[in-house]
């Protein structure tokens, strides 16, 4: 809370004289994008995210073990990054589009020019494929923990397999959909680097341009205010909507979905649907990286700064993960016990984190950390005369604070798209039992809640290792992560010199997802409490 | 803040800082850098190892004055390093640098390319060239023109707001004013042949695919592609361009620079002096020129081959700290005519 009132802070300490040039000639078109962007990216993720979970959790097709968690591994991949790997590809001088000349026999790229990348079609598509997987693990934690019996029973009713979709499993997940989607939109209101690489002037956008370019850092963080207000809508309204419906299962214990062979054919196609997001927004880009990588073996090879590197990157986020899930659990944990406005206010604002923009959060966090840091060395210096320099700052908890505030968000929706499918029945069976409000929750949800819990704890992991700007801002001296790595190459233009950092941060992202993908329950004895 | 966060923190902290404390017998000294750590790297090791003192690197993006300032009289740093005279100026306007007198700064660097007070010095230029398509008959360009309509749906350019180009824009204003700026800055937009947007680099790889027929970027970046140093690909962009020092019609061409201060509250001042001292030496100067491919700022060290090939550079003659002024202005005018819409 405190950075955001920073930021409220900043902002009120500027003048507004800013204020005509914007309203004339910055926010209408800015604020047009923003929304196209957003309506464009979350249609497509949506779609993707929950037809995808769908087909992995209703039918038996060949490749489905695999696709279950090969699905995730887009999150893996910096926006950014994929970008610029599809802006090399898809160039006119670039190999698929020389190949295409090759087929067609032209001799000249000038001769043939597809639409460019660099547009908000390519950006909307370029994103989408990146961030579908927020979507798709909600959705399908949803699915695996379905109350199969609901399914079966409308089966039972004459519904076909898509009828039950339709009717009964949709409107079930619609709560992990709509967190999943928010995710996806705040992500893409937070992304600076693809869309600004691919030309699109956003909301966020003309805040980096106010800081950046005027050093106008009040005027940046008032049109930061204004876009927090409009996320602020935006949850409201989907949570007004969602006011009068109550989502939790039959306290009955819940059995898996028995998943419908598909026919060779049907199978294939099953395949190639669940197949296409990965190779888009994974497996092409990887590999194009790879091959550049390899490519230039001779130009780097793995510098041995890069294991200090991983374990820096390991660390801080782990170090994130952790307290972001903590502190998640609690405002979830209120808001379902502790019923009252105040409860449910500090889960709506645990989302704020994610949806100021990444580099103001960083300056907000940036402003408190020091301040305490300043009020801790003079406390120091006074008690016993020693010089401590800045703490906080200096020895990296400035970036867990800055993961924990920005990524409380993921943390907070996983637990309660998970809480809101345990019945209110079960935790008064507890208390009826003689278990105490915290027996309950160590003894009943939290095992009710472990899928919810991986979903949002590998969510949160990746999203720490990929963090750009806070990291950047509130780092340490000598202190290099993955992604501060990867930076610097692509500052350079030579990303590709970068191309073995990314693929760490694949790597080391790939571990958890299969952590993950292990951890979500495939039988119903896994829900034996 | 819960409670149980800021233990192992302080923890922490103290365990490091008693470490570094007991640790700390060589010299030291702490550097805030915007600039690429591929490009610095060699200019630390260098320095490292000619004087036996430790350089401590940060290297940001953006934030560099916001970090300093919050650090406050704690703040580690000792060099503050970045790109662009305008964030340099702002740096001292914020009050974050100190004044330094030294005679080996001021005998290596011109008086134009630092402050009267010292509170900053510039290092290294780069010039704002124009690159064109291979096969086209061109010898001399001047700014101005990349608004005339014979190069309708020709140019190519990285987004308005980039610091690269609001310098350019800013030093347009100097000579011309705003108005005339704006209406500049009008013709070059329905010039455009895409989106302004991307970087320097890829300028010349749209003029490859022939997407655009000329286009402005930083001097440097042919260096770094022609050199191969960006790989086989970024070898063939620079094949496809040739580079013209583009002119203003009363003056010469735009250079930028990067340069360095001294932090107000430096607590190595002396090693950051010896560091910046060594950095106009003739043996830096001449990293600057070929591993970075940037002009010198100290008389008698040569440019790199492939840079000396663009010709003779004549700096514009408007002061770098008038141009610094016209900065916002130039911000504004580019949102103001859709720049990179």
């Amino acid at each position: 809370m405190i950075p955001i009132a920073t930021l409220i802070g900043i902002a009120f300490a500027g003048d507004f004289s800013l204020w005509p040039h914007l309203l004339a000639s910055v926010l209408p078109r800015a604020a047009w994008n923003t929304l196209i962007l957003l309506t464009g990216v979350g249609v497509l993720t949506g779609t993707i995210g929950c037809g995808t979970a769908w087909l992995v959790s209703a039918y038996h097709f060949p490749g489905r073990g695999i696709f279950e968690w090969a699905l995730i591994l887009p999150l893996a991949v910096p926006t950014y990054i994929v970008a610029f790997a599809y802006l090399d590809l898809l160039h006119p001088v670039g190999p698929v589009q020389t190949w295409l000349r090759w087929l067609l026999g032209y001799d000249s790229p000038r001769q043939l020019i597809l639409p460019d990348i660099r547009s908000m079609a390519g950006c909307i598509l370029v994103l989408s494929f990146v961030l579908y997987p927020y979507v798709y693990v909600m959705v399908r934690t949803m699915f695996v923990t379905q109350a199969a019996n609901l399914v079966d029973v409308s089966r039972t009713l004459g519904a076909s397999y898509s009828g039950a979709f339709w009717r009964v499993a949709l409107p079930l997940a619609r709560p992990a959909l709509s967190i999943g989607i928010a995710l996806v939109l705040m992500e893409t209101l937070n992304d600076i680097g693809a869309s600004e690489f691919l030309g699109i002037q956003t909301l966020t956008v003309s805040i980096y341009t106010t800081w950046v370019t005027r050093s106008d850092l009040a005027g940046a963080a008032q049109i930061a205010l204004v876009l927090l207000l409009f996320v602020l809508t935006l949850i409201s309204i989907e949570r007004w909507g969602r006011r009068r419906q109550s989502f939790a299962l039959s306290a009955l214990r819940p059995r898996r979905m028995e998943p419908r062979a598909l026919g060779t054919w049907t199978g294939l196609l099953a395949l190639c649907a669940v197949s296409l997001p990965v190779l888009a927004g994974f497996a092409m880009p990887a590999l194009y990286l790879a091959f550049a990588a390899f490519a230039r073996m001779d130009f780097i090879g793995i510098s041995p700064a890069l294991l200090n590197e991983v374990s820096n990157t390991v660390l801080v986020s782990l170090a994130g993960t952790a307290s972001a899930l903590f502190l998640g659990l609690v405002v979830s944990y209120a808001a379902r016990t502790i019923p009252g406005r105040l409860s449910l206010s500090a889960a709506r604002l645990s989302m704020i984190g994610y949806a100021v923009p990444g580099t103001v959060l960083a300056i907000g966090v940036l402003f408190c950390v020091t301040a305490f840091d300043r009020t801790l060395a003079q406390l120091a210096a006074l008690v016993s005369e020693t010089h401590i320099g800045l703490l906080i700052l200096g020895s990296g908890s400035a970036l867990v604070i800055a993961y924990t505030l920005r990524f409380l968000a993921i943390a907070t929706g996983g637990f309660e798209s998970g809480f809101s499918r345990i019945p209110d029945s079960i935790d008064g069976v507890a208390r009826t039992l003689g278990a105490g409000s915290w027996r309950t929750l160590t003894r009943v949800h939290i095992p009710m809640l472990r899928p919810a819990l991986a979903a949002a704890a590998i969510l949160i992991f990746v999203d720490c290792m990929k963090e750009l700007p806070a990291t950047l801002l509130l780092r340490p001296l000598n202190f290099e992560t993955l992604a501060t790595h990867l930076y610097g190459e692509a500052a350079r233009g030579t990303y590709e010199d970068g191309s073995i950092a990314a693929l760490f941060i694949v790597v080391v992202g790939l571990l958890p997802v299969i952590i993950l993908a292990r951890s979500m329950p495939r039988t119903p004895k896994e829900y034996d409490m | 803040m819960p409670i149980n966060r800021v233990v192992p923190s302080v923890i922490l902290g103290l365990g490091l800082f008693i470490g570094l404390g007991t640790a700390v017998i060589a010299a030291e000294l702490n550097l805030y850098t915007t600039r690429e750590p591929g490009l610095i790297k060699p200019l630390i090791e260098s320095f490292e190892a000619s004087t036996g003192t430790k350089i401590n690197a940060l290297y940001l993006k953006d934030g560099l004055a916001e970090r300093v300032a919050s650090e406050g009289t704690g703040s580690p740093a000792d060099v503050l390093m970045t790109v662009d005279f305008g964030r340099l100026i702002d740096l001292v306007e914020k009050g974050l640098t100190q004044k330094v007198k030294s005679e080996a700064l001021e005998s290596a660097i011109p008086p134009q390319l630092r402050d009267a007070d010292g509170n900053w010095f510039a290092l290294s230029s780069r010039a704002r060239v124009l690159y064109a398509a291979k096969d086209l008959d061109l010898k001399s360009f001047n700014y101005e023109d990349l608004a005339a309509p014979e190069w309708k749906g020709k140019v190519c350019i990285r987004s308005g707001q980039h610091p690269y180009n609001t310098a350019l824009f800013a030093d347009y204003i100097a000579h011309y004013g705003v108005e005339k700026t704006q209406a500049w800055l009008e013709g070059v937009k329905a010039n455009l042949a895409r989106k302004a947007g991307g970087g320097d680099r890829d300028v010349a790889r749209d003029i490859m695919a022939g997407i655009c027929e000329i286009g402005i970027a930083n001097s440097y970046y042919v260096g770094l592609m022609a050199s191969g140093k960006g790989g086989p690909d970024q070898e063939q962009w620079a094949q496809a361009i040739k580079v013209i020092l583009p002119t203003f019609k009363d003056g010469g061409t735009q250079v930028n620079v990067s340069g360095a201060s001294i932090a107000k509250h430096a607590p190595n001042k002396a090693e950051g002096i010896a560091f910046l001292e060594y950095l106009a030496s003739p043996e830096a100067q001449k990293i600057y020129a070929e591993a970075g491919y940037e002009y010198p700022v100290r008389a008698g060290v040569a440019v790199d081959p492939i840079i000396a090939a663009f010709g003779e550079l004549k700096v514009d003659d408007k002061p770098l700290v008038e141009i610094a002024g016209f900065r916002k202005e130039a911000s504004e005018l580019a949102e103001k005519v859709g720049f990179d819409n």
